[in-house]
């Protein structure tokens, strides 16, 4: 993977992927294979979430010199889709399959307006601005163990 | 490249985009009334006054409102660039374009050149505003995506449509000289194949893939399809106005095959959605492309056979199928996201881990989307056959449409009767939990 952009979009892409097998878990009312999946969501999505947090950000918000700008948004809704994660997994916890659905297709949305902003816009400026660096943080961020 | 201008933050006040979405539901069931009070009659000629009319309740009523709406709501995350003074701009913009659209009805139902004059400047200022605000955000877009590029293109159709619209307003208005017929099907083109096409495919490059997690459209036509479909349009006006009529039925052609192709891509995507549970809006997609694709089809079936020419239903239905098939489908399942996504948005930003939120489907029941989608159904088809028959189908088709009409537009107003009160609620709890807890 040559850029930032695809590497990431990529990411996005399996984490599309896991969520669309535990909303048909749900669906099918199958609540221990949704609680499985599910878990696995959680991680794929944190894992993702702190690559960006803790390489992708400090690298582009050193080369461009901008700390509050579009970095702080993007974590702001880390934080929204991890509560609304969080949220998910308490109703999994009370078995309430309905309310779950209904927190699923919320945080899709949630999940794929920032994938928008990140894929259309903040990536791309991390390849410009990072130029050379684009390897190594990518090799960081694989190196990265999920936590 | 400067970093510092660029905002990635979500979206403007609730209010901005809320006000296009909820007026624009009821322009429909005006275009309704106007069907019922005319009857079969007005199916005699596209070139009717009052046909005129029920067109641009629907394109300028409805279309439009949502359209421009959806825009200044989108372009931050898009593109991510905010429109400056969104309250404001919102309101000039919305305020005349309702007032201009409903102007123009009375224009073309009075004929008294006074009301195309009224309606000539309200129009003109809501359009001016928005195309300056729109402009300005897109020109300063960071990064050129397909999408920015596709907006770009339907940018520049407006202006050419509303140019020409507000020509053809001066010809009604104060009797300005100008070759009528020929600039009436040039505003038609440009509006639908133009700004509205060119619209739904820059929002499409990001809402099919993401929304109903299917492959993305190829590269190549998300860079490509728009400039090509604007290049084509251009070639086309002008060989029409210099009257070159086999080279100007080539253009067509190529338009009406660029349009089918859009409408097969999106359709194959759709096939190939990862995301298998049924979900409410996929529906008005569906219906929305096949709509555009037999809207390309039949186009191309009028350009080379000569019996479904001028005054066939074919026409009609070269109307109806773009308008209330193509542009109303998509427009419709698209506000039963954004509505709610937005009540969920702002409701979570004002409550955050205070109080619950209601989440999408709480907002607004897959039920009422599903039931309203065969209202919706019910009436394309009713229209589509009272083109062919007006005299058995025009009345139910117009009652059809008055349904869907009034129903999206409850639907829409149940959400926000739902925010306020979780918004309500949830602030009343927070000053009990201050003063007793």
């Amino acid at each position: 993977m040559a850029t930032i952009a695809e590497f990431l979009a990529n990411e996005h892409r399996c984490c599309d992927e896991s969520f669309a097998t535990t909303e048909e878990a749900a669906q099918a009312g199958d609540l221990a294979h949704c609680r499985a999946t599910f878990r696995e969501f959680q991680a794929v999505m944190e894992h993702h979430f702190h690559k960006e947090e803790a390489m992708l950000f400090p690298a582009f918000e050193q080369a461009s010199g901008n700390a509050m700008g579009p970095t702080r948004v993007m974590r702001l809704e880390h934080q929204q889709m991890r509560e609304t994660l969080a949220g998910m997994d308490g109703t999994l916890a009370s078995g309430d399959l309905e309310e779950f659905l209904g927190q699923a297709e919320t945080l899709l949305i949630l999940m794929q307006q920032h994938n928008i902003k990140e894929e259309q816009i903040l990536y791309p400026m991390c390849d410009r601005f990072l130029g050379d660096a684009v390897r190594s943080v990518i090799q960081a961020m694989r190196d990265l163990p999920a936590g | 490249m400067n970093s510092a201008g660029l905002s990635l933050e979500q979206a403007p006040p609730f209010s901005v985009p809320l006000r296009f979405f909820l007026t624009a539901p009821w322009f429909l069931v005006l275009a309704a009334l106007l069907l019922l009070w005319q009857g079969p009659e007005i199916f005699a000629s596209r070139w009717l006054p009052v046909t005129l009319a029920l067109a641009h309740l629907f394109t300028l009523g409805f279309m439009a409102q949502v359209m421009l709406g959806a825009l200044l709501q989108m372009l931050p995350v898009v593109v991510g660039v905010v429109v400056p003074r969104p309250q404001l701009t919102a309101a000039l913009i919305h305020i005349p374009l309702t007032l201009g659209a409903l102007a123009l009805t009375v224009a073309f139902l009075s004929g008294v050149p006074a009301w195309f004059q009224v309606a000539w400047w309200l129009l003109g200022l809501g359009f001016g505003v928005a195309l300056i605000a729109i402009h300005l955000a897109l020109w300063r877009a960071p990064v050129v995506s397909g999408t920015v590029i596709a907006l770009r293109c339907a940018l520049g159709a407006l202006l050419i449509t509303v140019g020409l619209g507000l020509s053809l307003g001066g010809y009604f208005g104060w009797g300005w000289s100008l070759p009528v017929v020929a600039m009436t099907q040039l505003h038609a083109a440009w509006g639908l194949a133009g700004w509205t096409l060119l619209l739904v495919a820059g929002v499409a490059y990001q809402v099919v893939p993401m929304f109903q997690i299917t492959p993305p459209y190829p590269q190549w036509f998300g860079r490509g399809f728009a400039p090509l479909m604007a290049a084509l349009l251009a070639a086309w006006s002008v060989l029409m106005l210099g009257d070159w009529e086999t080279a100007a039925r080539l253009t067509s052609t190529a338009l009406a095959a660029g349009i089918a192709l859009f409408a097969l891509t999106t359709l194959h995507l759709l096939a190939q959605r990862r995301r298998k549970i049924g979900d409410p809006t996929l529906g008005y997609w569906r219906a929305s492309m096949a709509s555009l694709l037999a809207s390309a089809l039949l186009w191309l079936a009028t350009l080379w056979i000569p019996a479904l020419g001028p005054a066939s239903p074919a026409e009609w239905l070269l109307g109806i199928l773009p308008i209330l098939g193509f542009a109303v489908a998509v427009i419709n399942g698209m506000l039963y996201k954004i509505v709610p996504f937005l009540a969920w948005f702002h409701l979570q930003a004002q409550l955050f881990r205070r109080a619950k939120v209601p989440n999408m489907k709480q907002l607004l029941p897959e039920a009422r989307i599903r039931r309203q989608r065969w209202a919706y159904l019910t009436a394309l088809l009713l229209l589509l056959a009272a083109a062919v028959y007006p005299a058995v189908f025009t009345y139910p088709a117009a009652l059809a449409l008055g349904v869907t009409g009034a129903w999206l537009g409850i639907n829409l107003l149940s959400v926000l009767r739902i925010y306020r009160r979780a918004l309500h609620e949830g602030l009343a709890s927070v000053a009990w939990k201050k003063s007793c807890g």
